[in-house]
């Protein structure tokens, strides 16, 4: 299996599927003859052309809205936002429009968009362009909200994202694009909903996506050096949600933690514990712990925001004092 | 570009200005080129981090703009503003201590290059979102409006604004309640790689004031005294409660969108025409020339503002550091909400 980086592997994703169906077409600001400001889409103008590849003004709203639009006119479109920070601008589309067409209709129209955005904090790039929002997404019923982790998973979750029919917010750590793993060539689905266990262990169960997951992986091997044995899970989706895969987990460990880059109040961690409460009260020997950001807005200082982000010594603190 | 009204404008700001007001708006210019010159020497030795954008090139639009306004007169402004709150007032020592991250600086270390604030300047930030400060300006001027006061809003934002809704939004309400709010569009050309004619069906960018029912003109950014005239003539529109102006400065920035953008959409040819057209030598041929200004007078000036510069690099690199104990300090006004 070749070794690639998540940004390669999400090119090829995207390049696969539109050679796959010419129905799938590109747009967003600079994801042309920039190859996009993240570099995601770069050399898919010269193999697809303008009309497939389209760069448009700076119109967050606009932009998803007509993306959706043309979802619905029969055309399946990836649209990415810059950052998820603009993202906020075309949360009228998102969660007005796009995530209720469906419904709202009587199960007659459909809205099969994609929309890209990178996300996350730790370049000291101040409070305006690091946040994580997927909680935001995952509050609201009729999007799919999808966070791949791996090189391998950011291709077969995107594939699978463009192939189904509902409207799918993919969001990426802007820290993981030059991050290289082996993928899979050609076809390589990954479906939506189930989760990947990363690490086994006993002792508690370290639960995460994204960047975290590997903050998390490297809290386990502290912590194996200290006798504790921690079993880690990557979501990989918020929306669907395997909370089975937590509960079967907590069922041998007893103990978790969350652990997310969105801020720790109202996180999608925080549902997650609601949901393994619910399931799986009886099981648990103490209640679960949450590390995530601070509940501030992002400092620019670089020893504040090291300080407001969650890091693998956090992840360990909590671990030894849970077990 | 220079067009024949810019001329005209800008001969008549030469008249009108003092020998001293001219040396001012020669030195601002200098101060914010030297800034930004030894702002890029920093990141490069990484003392500035994250993103980071200068103003070199553009000089003469905010402060051509701002010495037509007083001290008491807001500015909004975008993450390319170190011009913008230096042509303000605030000390180059309290905005370099900003991009080191430093508890001395304007906002404290939290905000970064691209959140400058001065309250005391009334210059009312930078804003990272593009578009995301019209709308502030707009309830600036209804909070002057409001309480009938005299200021105005100056508000600056690229062109790379044009096409998102806030625009359109703000200027029709700016129009509607008659607000006292400059807008000014630093029309550079480009929205990070993206041309103008490839985000904008209308390139005039003035003339998107005539929907909104408000003046619109396009004046040469590269000349200081053009901006100026211009608005001196919008601050005095809105002074007397007609209402907001579109102007539009057609500028260049020197360097890339931002220090990670080495600028391969755009030819060096391209780039040594407008160096030819710089604001800060266009100034100094003037004051030699037609106002026989000697040469080391402004020389005095360029020492004046490089000690200035090494001054506040100086104070930046030994300023302390946010207390981290300070973290969660200043995320809510009141501690814990009213108590009565
Ligand atoms: C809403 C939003 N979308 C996208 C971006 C990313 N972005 C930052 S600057 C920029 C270009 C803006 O160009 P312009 O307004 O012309 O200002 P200039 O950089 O030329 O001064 C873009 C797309 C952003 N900051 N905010
Ligand atoms: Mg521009």
């Amino acid at each position: 299996m070749a070794q690639i980086s998540y940004r390669e592997a999400l090119n090829q994703a995207l390049a696969e599927e539109m050679t796959r169906d010419d129905r799938v077409f590109i747009m967003g600001e600079e994801v042309g003859y920039f190859g996009g400001a993240f570099k995601v889409t770069d050399g898919l103008l010269a193999t697809f052309g303008e009309k497939r590849v389209r760069d448009t003004p700076i119109s967050e709203l606009s932009i998803v809205g007509a993306g959706i639009g043309a979802a619905m006119g029969g055309l399946k479109p990836i649209v990415e936002l810059m950052t998820v920070n603009f993202g906020l601008l075309a949360m009228d589309q998102i969660v007005n429009h796009a995530a209720k067409i469906h419904y709202m209709f009587g199960g007659q129209a459909k809205v099969p968009i994609v929309i890209r955005a990178p996300q996350g904090g730790g370049h000291q790039l101040g409070a305006q362009h690091s946040q994580s929002l997927e909680a935001y997404f995952m509050h609201c019923p009729g999007l799919r909200v999808v966070i791949p982790a791996s090189p391998a998973d950011a291709k077969g979750l995107l594939k699978t994202a463009i192939r189904q029919d509902d409207p799918v917010i993919f969001l990426e750590h802007e820290s993981l694009y030059g991050m290289k793993g082996e993928v899979p060539e050609g076809e390589h689905l990954v479906p939506f909903g189930v989760a990947n266990l990363m690490r086994q262990g006993k002792d508690v169960t370290i639960i995460s996506y994204s960047k975290c997951v590997y903050d998390s992986m490297r809290a386990a091997e502290a912590l194996e050096n200290e006798g504790i044995d921690a079993e880690v899970i990557d979501l990989r989706t918020l929306n669907p949600l395997d909370i089975g895969a937590c509960v079967e987990s907590i069922k041998k460990t007893a103990k978790a933690i969350m652990v997310y880059e969105g801020w720790r109040t109202g996180g999608a961690g925080a549902e997650v514990a609601a949901q393994i409460y619910e399931a799986a009260f009886d099981h648990l020997d103490a209640p679960i712990e949450r590390v995530a950001t601070k509940d501030v807005p992002m400092p620019y200082n670089a020893r504040m925001e090291r300080a407001a982000l969650p890091s693998p010594a956090d992840i360990v603190k909590v671990a030894e004092r849970l077990v | 570009m220079a067009l024949e009204r810019d001329k005209l404008t800008a001969e008549r700001a030469l008249l009108t200005l003092g020998e001293s007001e001219l040396l001012e708006l020669y030195r601002r210019m200098n101060l914010i080129r030297r800034f930004e010159d030894r702002t890029a020497e920093m990141y490069a030795r990484g003392k500035i981090t994250g993103f980071c954008h200068l103003y070199a090139g553009e000089e003469a639009v905010a402060v051509g703009a701002i010495f037509a306004l007083y001290d008491k007169d807001y500015v909004v402004s975008t993450y390319r503003e170190h011009g913008h709150c230096l042509a303000k007032g605030t000390p180059p020592r309290k905005v370099m201590a900003e991009l080191f991250g430093k508890e001395t600086g304007i906002s404290h270390g939290r905000g970064g290059s691209m959140h400058l604030f001065d309250p005391n300047l009334r210059f009312m930030g930078g804003y990272a979102i593009v578009g995301g400060g019209l709308p502030l300006a707009v309830g600036l001027g209804l909070s002057i409006a409001y309480k009938e006061e005299p200021e105005v809003v100056c508000c600056f934002f690229g062109d790379g604004a044009l096409p998102q809704g806030a625009f359109h939004e703000s200027l029709n309400m700016a129009s509607l309640w008659k607000l006292p709010v400059i807008f000014i569009c630093e029309n550079n050309f480009y929205g990070m790689g993206t041309l103008v004619q490839n985000a904008i069906c209308q390139q005039e960018l003035y003339r998107f004031a005539e929907p909104y029912k408000m003046p619109g003109v396009r004046v040469d950014g590269m000349d200081v005294l053009a901006v100026y005239q211009a608005t001196m003539e919008a601050t005095a529109r809105a002074r007397e409660g007609e209402g907001p102006s579109l102007i539009e400065a057609v500028t260049y920035r020197y360097r890339g969108h931002s220090m990670s953008d080495p600028a391969e959409y755009r030819s060096k040819r391209e780039e040594r025409i407008w160096q030819e057209r710089d604001p800060i030598k266009t100034l100094r041929r003037r004051l030699v020339g037609e106002r026989r200004v000697p040469e080391s007078r402004l020389e005095a000036i360029e020492r004046e503002v490089n000690a200035i510069i090494d001054d506040a690099v100086r104070y930046a690199d030994e300023s302390p550091e946010p207390a981290l104990s300070d973290l969660m300090k200043n995320v809510y006004v009141e501690n814990g909400g009213p108590q009565s």
